[in-house]
């Protein structure tokens, strides 16, 4: 095992900020936000709203519905693999980071995981915001060049025999992994199935 | 540009950290900003003019700040490059604005016939050394490798020349396989590859 495995988190991100940065900082975001108003681009009520919706509605639960209808029902999941965007609109989810959905299928021979290398694009209408080591330098960089490593530092390891394919999301596609339903869950209903199922899994980082 | 924000297969920052860290927000100014954020796409935007102020961002202050500094700073750079100050008032978003934003996005594929015929599937290609001065999603580790079609994903608005006010130039959109082997030469003995979406103009047909 070569050295960089030793050195320590993304060394070089700042971590704690003290009070005076915080204080800074929230200033210069008041001042981007009165401008916005003062200027009619949006009104305070409808900024609210963004931040309810996307800490209250949207999360991976939506995600995990879609899972859970695809094990539940072949013909779903077929239209899935078709065209995801779709099918995922069947249920309700539709919109913002979402707009040309792919769903890639976890098999015994294929295991899927995403990332975006350039930013932190991710599938916010399945999956909500990104968690922070998802947007961080350390995942963003070794996923592709070492992801068996990565995937063991979440506690997953994949057989040598099973193929890895990272989706490095660098366009407007986004991609929502299908993790394989785990063979106790085979008789579990679609409302049951929808609790097993994890944001990590889609992701990718995890099997169930 | 060659910048910082490219992360793909560097080796230097350690292990994934934050792994049970679950908040979408830190600290308050993180929330307003990130609402502030995506209401100032109609005004500061597109995405990708916002993307790209990132990649500008001073390569030691971008690996030592968060990621919603990361934002904080594009979208402060965006008011100065459009002299958004002094523009005119506008009709400001309402929260039913919002509800209908979030939940119908902003979509990138297009309908009309692209000036570039569509590359077959299956079709080997190379990834150009392209290295515009502006904004590209062309990866770095990427760039010289070989790997196959494998998909057409449609023809999408190009970001190199979107991000800058020229135009959408719509192109073919290919997801493309690159092995581990191609693109880390014998590190990596597995059939893992990375799948990524790339335009026609990032790529060249390798000869038979």
């Amino acid at each position: 095992m070569s050295d960089h495995h030793d050195a320590p988190s993304n060394p070089y991100l700042k971590k704690r900020r003290d009070s005076g940065e915080t204080e800074k900082l929230t200033k210069r975001v008041q001042k981007i936000e009165q401008l916005l108003i003062d200027k009619g681009v949006v009104t305070k009520e409808a900024l609210d709203r963004i931040i309810e919706i996307y800490e209250t509605d949207i999360g991976p639960l939506n995600g995990s519905q879609v899972v859970a209808k695809a094990w539940a029902d072949e013909d779903y999941k077929q239209r899935l693999k078709t065209d995801a965007t779709k099918a995922i609109a069947e249920l309700g989810f539709s919109g913002l980071q979402g707009e040309h959905m792919v769903v890639v299928e976890n098999t015994p021979s294929v295991h899927n995981v995403v990332v975006c290398t350039l930013c932190s694009c991710y599938p916010w209408p399945v999956l909500g915001l990104p968690p922070k080591w998802y947007k961080e330098a350390p995942y963003r960089s070794r996923i592709v060049i070492e992801p068996r490593e990565v995937l063991k530092e979440f506690g997953t390891n994949i057989p040598s025999a099973t193929e890895i394919r990272v989706w490095d999301s660098s366009a407007e596609i986004r991609y929502m992994v299908l993790p394989q339903q785990p063979n106790y869950a085979k008789n579990m209903s679609e409302e049951e199935l929808a609790k097993i199922v994890t944001r990590d899994s889609m992701i990718g980082v995890e099997t169930l | 540009m060659n910048g910082i924000h490219d992360l793909g297969g560097l080796q230097c920052f350690g292990k994934i950290d934050n792994k049970d860290v679950d908040v979408k927000f830190v600290d308050d100014w993180e929330r307003r900003l990130f609402a502030s954020t995506l209401c100032s796409f109609g005004a500061l935007g597109p995405i990708d003019a916002f993307r790209h102020a990132i990649e500008k961002m001073d390569p030691v202050h971008y690996l030592s700040s968060s990621y919603y500094e990361h934002w904080l700073e594009a979208v402060e750079a965006r008011i100065k490059e459009l002299n958004f100050t002094q523009s005119d008032i506008g009709v400001p978003l309402t929260p039913t604005d919002i509800e209908s934003i979030v939940a119908t996005g902003a979509h990138y594929a297009r309908e009309s016939v692209p000036e570039n015929e569509p590359l077959a599937v299956g079709l080997e290609v190379r990834a150009l050394p392209h290295s515009p001065e502006g904004h590209t999603r062309l990866p770095n580790y990427i760039k010289g490798k070989k790997g196959i079609i494998t998909e057409l994903r449609g023809t999408f608005v190009f970001p190199d020349t979107l991000a800058h006010g020229l135009g959408e130039c719509e192109q073919p959109l290919y997801s493309v396989r690159f092995s581990s082997r191609e693109l880390w030469a014998g590190r990596d003995p597995t059939n893992d590859a990375v799948h990524i979406d790339l335009w026609h103009s990032y790529l060249e047909v390798c000869d038979v």
